[in-house]
């Protein structure tokens, strides 16, 4: 708030209204009904609901098919936050460094990001097709015959590498203004006190990164969590069948393939509870980043 | 025009600190009132209360005969000119002084009179449609304080407004909005951390210090007559010098057992505190204190000696053809060089 | 002094380098080069694949060089009904999805300039409580509450407005997504960091709460707006699960969600789907939001680094 901030009382509600009707309706009341929802066991159309204490959730530690989305998406997850990071921050660190074509390659380098997941998707599809896919040609060319859709970890791999590709863009922009945001000073004091390129780097510009990089850590789990929903959906082709799927999949599949509102709403609970801690683990390093600067 | 009274005004910020005790004084019509004082000392605090940017805890706040506690800064008819100048980036020269009396429902030939006005008056001219970002420092302040002036108010608020320029420049506009002032003969209040500018500036000075008055006068008087060693040693540049002493027998005898002359002590025994200035004393061979010279600082015009009186920290400044040497020396008083303070509170001895 | 000028003017000629080829330079580009030919290969095939017809496609997967159906492929895309009831084409969907760009783009910015004003420069009691109800909503993304949404949404009726549920409808679609507040918060963050005094001196100048948004704070957040918008833009734009629940009526489906179609009929493999066709489609779907991102790159990048803090 400003020091000589309005006094008056009518307006500031009225500027507040619509933001919160709209959350209420929206955010507040769905989150709570998923709370509720969690509780009750529905019939099949419906119609009458019963409370059944937590046996959505035990019910999803015994499903198999709970625990295989789990495993699954905790790999997804840290490959593709692993390899869209360190491939971003290669290019980033080159991108810095480079004087001739700088803004070329900047945006050479950022404009998928404006694709669409789906889109992406779709792109990876074509490419990884069983029996058309070019990648594919490639792949059986070296005597390996990719099976999209048929091999799990075929399936995998597409989903994994469509969605690395989506994301470098974003981690590319945040290390590079990363970089930038280091001063000349600092870089022209620490050329004078160290004079290999490469220790330079990691003594003065990776420790200076580092913030940048949490931040992009909890956004690139978060992305894996939840963004990439429209690369699985179009690379399973809407089909989950026995493919690798995601959490966020599996509420989508049991609450509207499924009808299973209680354990869609059961398993909607659990991910809330993730990304609560996901945010007071960025919370705790937001704090640390302010005595950084 | 107007005069300006504080009426036992405080201020408590929410947090609970005291940034203002409750203070009284008047500011004459037509008068140019410096508040100063060091850094957080509450100088803002007050000039904002004025102003009806902050609210007042306690006490009266008039501007003329008007009390203006619950009255809107917009509706007070003061100008205020900051310390970061706060021009409205995205507006010309001529629209950042004519907002306020556009908000005033003037029409815009009298607004355009008026602005076309102050801007001859501030050699603003070729730059009415200018950005603030296209102007220098310099310029900046000239268009904040055009701003001001438009208004015609019956009062300026500065806040600081010459801190973010460099010497050169502070001098000569120091100069310029005190002869600005003069002729328009509006009331002002001029809040500075710098000494010098309150000096040279104010009809009447104000000196803060932690949220209370320590004294009010005009700048003769505040530099003859401090009324505390802390207005005596942040009045006047180098600083007075402030050497512990001992009064008793009707003298003022410093730890050496050299005797300070001029001191008339009227009964007053124990610690007490003499302050001299260093322009108040001159090397003399038959001078009755010594003073032992370890540093000497050429200013140019004159010269600062450092080092000790009696074992304690001492300064001279000596005018520039005047021959120096580090070591022992001895010092004559001039007229009146002498003031006393009591040793606990600072507060000036007769 | 003359000396020294001297000695510079015959050592020149003498000290001047041979221009030597830097290897580590070189890498530096091979390894950007690299990489920006991964982002671009696979779009560049897509698009040149949309020049071609559905049985080499069908045959041989995508293409590196062009045919001749380039015109064909993007007038069905653009021009031929299609769907199950035949109402929908690539024109609708475009239509559909500049609706949910804008209207997701400026409903945020509106919503949130307002709260966010609100917030910073009004002494309001429970401007913290209502800054903690709107920044929680930052936590949980729509994914996560999806099923709930979708039976509020459905079953919704707004006075009368939507008797049967705001199912099918732009409001559904758009409004929902906007319950959440990262415009508000960057709103917040950037009128915390405009100067203290510029709200003194308006007020000074006789300016309430509505000048001073209007003649100040609008202005002033000029360059933010438009970082915001095109950030937003293209999120709408993008949107697929949301959309893809809340429009079952084909007249109302985006270009993204039209994705879904094409996918789905490449599962179906009752028929030869249409490549080509599916091709341009597809860079018709990318192309407004890419070259938004490419042609006003300095405020998305603003925009999006100093939104996510
Ligand atoms: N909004 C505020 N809330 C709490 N304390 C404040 C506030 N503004 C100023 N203060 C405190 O009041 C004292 C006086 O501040 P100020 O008037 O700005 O000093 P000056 O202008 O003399 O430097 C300082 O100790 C400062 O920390
Ligand atoms: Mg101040």
């Amino acid at each position: 708030m400003k020091r000589a901030a309005f006094g008056h009382i009518g307006f500031p509600i009225l500027l507040l209204l619509p933001q919160l009707v709209i959350i209420a309706i929206f955010f507040y009341w769905p989150a709570a009904y998923a709370v509720q929802s969690s509780f009750y066991a529905q019939d099949m159309f419906g119609f009458t609901s019963t409370f059944v204490g937590a046996e959505n959730y035990t019910r999803l530690i015994d499903s198999t098919n709970y625990i295989n989305a789990l495993n699954f998406t905790v790999i997804f997850t840290v490959l593709v936050t692993f390899f869209s990071l360190g491939i971003a921050l290669l290019l980033a660190v080159k991108a810095d460094k480079v004087i001739r074509g700088a803004k070329t390659y900047r945006t050479l380098l950022m404009w998928v990001y404006a694709i669409a997941p789906p889109v992406a998707g779709l792109i990876g599809v074509m490419l990884f097709d069983q029996s058309r896919g070019n990648i594919t040609q490639l792949l059986a060319f070296f005597g390996y015959e990719y099976r999209l859709g048929v091999n799990y970890w075929d399936t995998a791999s597409a989903m994994i590498v469509v969605s690395v590709w989506k994301q470098i863009p974003v981690n590319f922009i945040f290390f590079l203004s990363g970089l930038q945001a280091i001063p000349q000073s600092v870089r022209e004091a620490a050329m004078i006190d160290n004079r290999s390129g490469t220790s330079r780097f990691w003594d003065i510009t990776f420790p200076l990164l580092a913030p940048t990089g949490f931040f992009l850590l909890i956004i690139n789990i978060t992305y894996s969590l939840f963004d990439t929903f429209g690369i699985i959906d179009t690379i399973v082709k809407g089909e989950p069948g026995n493919n690798p799927l995601t959490l966020v999949y599996r509420v989508y599949v049991d609450g509207f393939r499924g009808g299973d509102l209680g354990g869609s709403s059961a398993q909607s609970v659990v991910l809330m509870v993730l990304v609560l801690i996901l945010t007071i683990v960025q919370f705790r390093f937001l704090e640390r980043r302010i005595h950084y600067t | 025009m107007a005069q300006v009274t504080l009426n036992a005004v405080r201020k408590v910020y929410p947090n609970g600190a005291e940034a203002l005790e409750p203070s009284t004084f008047t500011i004459p019509d037509g008068e140019l009132c410096v508040l100063v004082g060091p850094s957080g000392c509450g100088k803002s605090t007050m000039l904002r209360m004025v102003a009806g940017l902050e609210d007042i805890t306690e006490g009266e706040v008039s501007i003329g005969d008007r009390v203006v506690n619950d009255i809107d800064p917009a509706d007070r008819n003061i100008a205020m000119v900051f310390q970061n100048y706060a021009l409205y980036p995205h507006m010309t020269v001529a629209r950042n002084m004519g907002y306020g009396l556009k908000n005033r429902g003037m029409d815009r030939g009298q607004i355009a009179a008026k602005v076309r006005e102050a801007a001859e008056m501030l050699n603003l001219t070729e730059f009415l449609d200018r950005r603030p970002s296209q102007l220098s420092g310099g310029q900046r302040q000239r268009v904040a304080m055009g701003r001001a002036i438009v208004r015609e108010p019956d009062l300026f608020l500065f806040d600081e407004p010459l801190s973010n320029l460099d010497a050169k420049l502070r001098n000569q506009m120091r100069i310029e909005i005190r002869a600005l002032q003069r002729r328009l003969g509006t009331t002002a209040m001029y809040v500075t951390h710098d000494q010098v500018e309150a000096m040279t500036m104010a009809d009447r000075i104000i000196v803060l210090s932690n949220g209370h008055i320590e004294q009010i006068g005009t700048p003769n008087e505040i530099y003859e007559h401090p009324a505390s060693t802390f207005v005596a040693s942040f009045m006047g540049a180098p600083p007075m010098n402030l050497l512990d002493a001992e009064a008793g027998q009707g003298r003022v005898t410093l730890p050496g057992g050299e005797v300070v002359p001029q001191a008339g002590v009227n009964g007053h025994t124990g610690a007490i505190k003499v302050g001299i200035r260093p322009e108040d004393v001159a090397p003399s061979a038959q001078g009755d204190l010594s003073f032992n010279v370890d540093i000497i600082e050429e200013l140019g015009a004159q010269r600062l000696l450092h080092g000790k009186m009696a074992g304690q920290d001492f300064s001279v400044a000596v005018p520039k053809d005047q021959e120096a040497a580090t070591g022992e020396m001895r010092l004559a008083l001039k007229a009146n060089a002498v003031h006393l303070f009591d040793a606990d509170q600072g507060r000036r001895l007769g | 002094m003359a000396d020294i000028t001297e000695t510079r003017v015959t050592a020149t000629p003498v000290a001047r380098p041979r221009k030597r080829i830097r290897w580590d330079h070189v890498a530096d580009h091979a390894i950007l080069i690299a990489g920006a030919l991964l982002m671009l290969v696979p779009v560049y095939m897509v698009f040149a694949t949309s020049s071609w017809d559905a049985i080499t496609v069908h045959r041989e997967g995508m293409q590196f060089g062009f045919s001749d159906q380039l015109g064909t492929n993007y007038d069905a895309a653009l021009f031929e009904y299609g769907g199950f009831t035949d109402s929908v084409n690539g024109v609708t969907m475009l239509a559909n999805s500049l609706i949910l760009g804008l209207g997701f783009a400026i409903g945020k910015i509106v919503v949130g300039m307002m709260a966010a004003y609100a917030i910073v420069y009004f002494r309001l009691k429970f401007a913290t409580l209502a800054f903690w109800m709107i920044f929680t909503t930052l936590l949980l993304p729509l994914e996560v509450r999806i099923l709930p949404s979708y039976e509020i949404i459905t079953s919704i009726t707004v006075f009368g407005l939507y008797e049967n549920g705001m199912g099918n409808s732009y409001a559904g679609l758009i409004i929902p997504l906007i319950a959440s507040a990262t415009a508000t918060f960057f709103f917040r963050q950037f009128f915390l960091s405009v100067p203290e005094e510029l709200i003194e001196a308006a007020r000074i100048d006789g300016a309430g709460p509505v000048k001073f948004f209007i003649d100040i704070l609008v202005p002033l957040s000029r360059t933010m707006i438009a970082a915001m918008f095109i950030i937003m833009f293209v999120f709408g734009w993008n949107q697929y699960l949301w959309p893809t629940l809340i429009t079952t009526d084909e007249s109302l489906f985006t270009l993204v969600r039209g994705i879904r179609q094409i996918v789905q009929s490449y599962a179906d493999g009752s028929e030869t789907p249409d490549y080509g066709q599916a091709a341009a489609l597809a860079i018709i779907a990318m192309t407004p939001p890419v070259l938004i991102v490419v042609f006003f790159q300095s405020w998305f990048v603003k925009g999006l680094t100093e939104s996510d803090k």
